[in-house]
């Protein structure tokens, strides 16, 4: 793949596109938890932004506070960055193991930048660049832990990219003061000095894209807060636990403004019961948690299952069983949270397929549960939820609160005699608020009557189930169809679910140009499964090959169980590790041998 | 004015006799005093024979799972300061499977009323020791004596619960006095009920019970001297008081929200546009 960027800060965007020149460009930050990759790399991806690119940036950490080794990768693009890429073209190395452990991803014409001044014994390597980060931090700013503030001037000084952008970005992010202004001398003295000594010739020129500087970058985290609080959640009760604390966090920060409570309990326990009982007393409300914790709110399921509370879980997945990679990614617990819980009922399970899809099925979780009463898990992974992109800001007027048979108190009124679990056709039950409506709203963990009650009988209890699974019917309507994308005769059909969607994507575009016929089924609201449209979208698919983040391919053994098809092959990743787009390529050109 | 009548309910399953009784007629004469419509009130119960009783008066009812009243009551109250909101659960929901609930509702000081029905066996499951029982109560599933006990009303107290209370279900006008004042009580309000059980623990009967209560008497006793009621809450054996053991006011946890200054939660306008401020945060 060539890369090279034209364009001018005098052309326009709508210009630029019609030159149709591919940027696309992967940097990387590595160094010791504590020495500021992720803030760093989240200022560059944040620059990288501002001048108009799409950016996709993921970060890969060890569990500790200090030490260890951690990454930020940050892809920035003139066209839709989907995925993460395994090349890197500029590596930031702000320790030697960043050099050892990396250099090998480097591309042909990638440099590394790194302090020659402390890191000594690299050995022959053509693309080492030295930059005397501690010594330009100490003169520029007086204080050496601004290092990496140097190291991110050289990166985008090498790159020729705009540094008012770079100073803007750093001015916001550290603030006008003191730190701001040392931060931007750092940048400042990294930028000169990588355009001043780097001689040889780079072939990523980074400018700008004047006019497209609009978009939002945000992590999975963040857009699932923000769907939140679009939806109009109230409550939230969490456990922290990686990698979905940061939804908490954010919504904790915005408690005051947006009239929302966030209640740190004392275990996932209390958390999903205290969403049960914000929900019951007549609030949107959410609880997020990763598999461990999941577990322990597994009961909880069962008890809004039973009492036809709305709740909504995030669900993070991370690497298990037990405490398992603790800070990495897996797609492990698609079937767990399809079938948790003892008893059955009904839920809905969604998987974000994207940052942008994270924001939508937030608000589309909420409305499924109150319309059908029912628990709905939005079951992410760290890797999405840590994971920053570029998308077109949210059109808020696209917005629906859907609170479903809701009644209000004159509609209670009009209605005479309340039964909290009326049974009806569709199985939902008008839904009173206690007080708020002026009626009494009884519901029992037990099997019960249609008024509440607790009852022991055949009849009732059958009746009562029978309710209940009912709304899986109405239900099952709402399910989006899965994306289809690639090839319209494809030879060789790729099945995944959630977050690898912009991996498998890319790959499919890549063997696309290596001329294969290929496409993409890819679903992203799971449960109820989309059997009719899951099997129109495979009709005719000669191979398929699931393609998912686990060890035992749960999608595909779902598709089995609900529609016949099963797949011919696996591309399974499950060592904590995204999947990527080249990591995915290579695997099926194995399997299409 | 609220009437015994308006708190009429179903049918009962409890064994002839059962404490729960006593506890039932002093719930309803509390909120009747207190002139509490039933629409106001919402009970959160646990499972155990206690569990059952809000479907024996009137109310809006949330019965949970065992263990798990506190979590369930103390955020609906979060939602709706407006309503009354009454845990009600056994020895073995409260203090065993729910024991961690218990400490860090204690300690937060949610502004609710909880009930334990306290009758140091397990009835639901057919007479096992529970956590209150006494040391050495033999059961089909601890032939060898149960462990010594925890002392429900020490540990309120030593996680700093700002009311903590002893009745005895077969005093009804006096647990009806700490059931209002438990109502009353800005924040967490404990009250531990002696029920004698008349299936299965017939070593802690009314009998048993009546020789060894008495009622504090708030001329002499200080219920505010912590270490006082730390002491009085470990008095068992020959002598047991009931009444209120300690009470320290303090700031509950819903006041610390800015949120729930605004008014009930349940009450606020949902508005998606109001995010747009937020967006420009991430450009």
């Amino acid at each position: 793949m060539e890369l090279q960027a034209t364009g001018s800060p005098q052309s326009d965007a709508k210009n630029y596109r019609k030159v149709k020149t591919l940027v696309n460009i992967n940097l990387m930050i590595g160094g010791e938890a504590g020495q500021g990759v992720q803030s760093v790399g989240h200022v560059l991806a944040k620059t990288l932004a501002r001048g108009g690119y799409h950016v996709f940036a993921d970060q890969d950490y060890d569990s500790r506070v200090r030490g260890g080794h951690s990454f930020f990768r940050v892809r920035a693009s003139d066209a839709e960055a989907r995925a993460i890429s395994e090349q890197v073209d500029i590596l930031v190395a702000l320790d030697k193991e960043s050099i050892d452990l990396h250099q090998k991803e480097l591309t042909k014409q990638g440099i590394i930048i790194f302090d020659g001044d402390k890191t000594k014994n690299t050995g022959e390597n053509t693309s080492l660049f030295s930059v005397p980060l501690e010594r330009l931090a100490q003169e520029s700013a007086k204080n050496k832990l601004m290092t990496n503030t140097v190291a991110l001037g050289a990166a985008l000084g090498l790159a020729s990219y705009d540094k008012r952008i770079l100073s803007n970005v750093i001015s916001e992010y550290f603030g006008a003061g003191d730190v701001g202004k040392a931060n931007v001398a750092a940048a400042t003295a990294g930028y000169e000095y990588a355009r001043t000594n780097f001689k040889r010739d780079f072939r990523h020129n980074l400018t700008p894209i004047i006019g497209d500087g609009r978009r939002m970058l945000l992590s999975g985290n963040e857009a699932i807060a923000l769907g939140a609080l679009a939806a109009g959640c109230k409550f939230m009760a969490a456990y922290p636990m990686t990698p979905t604390t940061t939804i908490m966090e954010y919504l904790a920060s915005k408690a005051k403004d947006f009239n929302i409570v966030v209640v740190q309990p004392e275990d996932e326990i209390a958390a999903v019961n205290m969403v049960i009982g914000a929900s019951f007393a007549g609030v949107r409300s959410i609880t997020a948690t990763s598999g461990g914790g999941f577990c322990l709110m597994v009961e909880g399921l069962g008890l809004a299952g039973m009492t036809e509370t709305p709740i909504v879980v995030v669900l993070g997945q991370r690497a298990g069983p037990a405490i398992g990679l603790p800070t990495r990614t897996e797609q492990g617990d698609l079937e767990f949270a399809i079938h948790a819980a003892h008893g059955e009922f009904p839920r809905a399970v969604l998987a974000p397929a994207s940052v942008e899809d994270a924001f939508w099925l937030t608000i589309k979780a909420f409305n499924l549960a109150e319309k059908y009463q029912i628990p709905v898990i939005l079951i992410t992974d760290q890797y999405l939820a840590s994971s920053y992109a570029t998308v077109e800001k949210f059109d808020l007027s696209k917005v629906t609160i859907d609170r479903g048979l809701l009644l209000s108190k004159e509609e209670l009124t009009k209605l005479g005699e309340y039964k909290r679990h009326q049974i009806t056709e569709s199985g939902i039950s008008p839904r009173a608020i206690p007080l708020e409506g002026g009626t009494l709203v009884v519901t029992d963990s037990d099997e019960h009557n249609e008024e509440g009650h607790l009852i022991e009988d055949a009849e009732t209890r059958t009746a009562m189930m029978r309710k209940r699974l009912r709304k899986m019917e109405g239900l099952r309507k709402e399910i989006a169809k899965p994306r289809v994308y690639g090839a319209a005769q494809a030879e060789i059909t790729l099945l995944g679910w959630g977050s690898t969607y912009g991996a498998i994507r890319e790959a499919v575009d890549l063997a696309m140009n290596d001329g294969l016929a290929i496409n993409l089924v890819h679903l992203s609201e799971i449960w109820p499964f989309p059997v009719e449209a899951t099997t129109r979208a495979l009709q005719g698919a000669k191979k398929i090959i699931a393609v998912e983040n686990n060890a035992t391919a749960q999608l595909a053994h779902l598709l089995r169980a609900e529609t016949g098809y099963q797949v011919t092959g696996k591309i399974l990743k499950f060592d904590g590790r995204p999947l990527s787009p080249e990591h995915i390529l290579k695997q099926l050109k194995q399997e299409v041998r | 004015m609220v009437k015994v009548a308006d708190y009429a309910g179903g049918p009962t399953a409890w064994c002839p006799g059962c404490g729960n009784f006593g506890i039932l007629i002093a719930l309803k004469r509390a909120l009747v005093e207190l002139d509490i419509e039933p629409y106001r009130v919402l009970m959160v119960s646990g499972i155990g024979q206690a569990g059952k009783l809000p479907h024996y008066t009137k109310g809006n009812v949330l019965n949970v799972l065992h263990g798990r009243t506190l979590p369930a009551a103390t955020a609906a109250r979060i939602v709706n300061p407006e309503l009354v909101v009454i845990a009600v659960g056994g020895d073995g929901d409260g203090y065993g499977e729910g024991g961690n609930h218990f400490l860090h509702a204690l300690r937060r000081n949610h502004d609710i009323t909880y009930l334990v029905h306290n009758n140091q066996v397990y009835g639901l499951t057919k007479g096992q020791a529970s956590p209150t029982s006494d040391p050495g109560f033999v059961t089909k599933t601890t032939p060898q004596g149960a462990s010594p006990p925890v002392y429900p009303l020490a540990l309120a107290i030593a996680a700093d619960g700002s009311f903590v209370a002893r009745g005895f279900a077969g005093d009804t006008e006096h647990l009806a006095g700490l059931i209002k004042s438990g109502i009353q009580h800005k924040g967490f309000a404990l009250i531990d009920i002696l029920q004698p059980c008349v299936t299965f623990n017939h070593q802690n009967t009314y009998a048993w019970y009546r020789e060894r209560v008495y009622k504090l008497d708030e001329s002499t006793y200080d219920p505010t001297n912590k270490l006082a009621a730390f002491e009085k809450a470990q008095e068992w054996g020959a002598k047991i008081p009931i009444g209120v053991i300690y009470r320290k006011p303090r700031a509950t946890f819903e006041e610390q929200f800015p949120a729930l200054r605004k008014g009930p939660l349940v009450r606020q306008n949902l508005d998606p546009t109001e995010v747009a401020r937020l967006l420009e945060d991430f450009i």
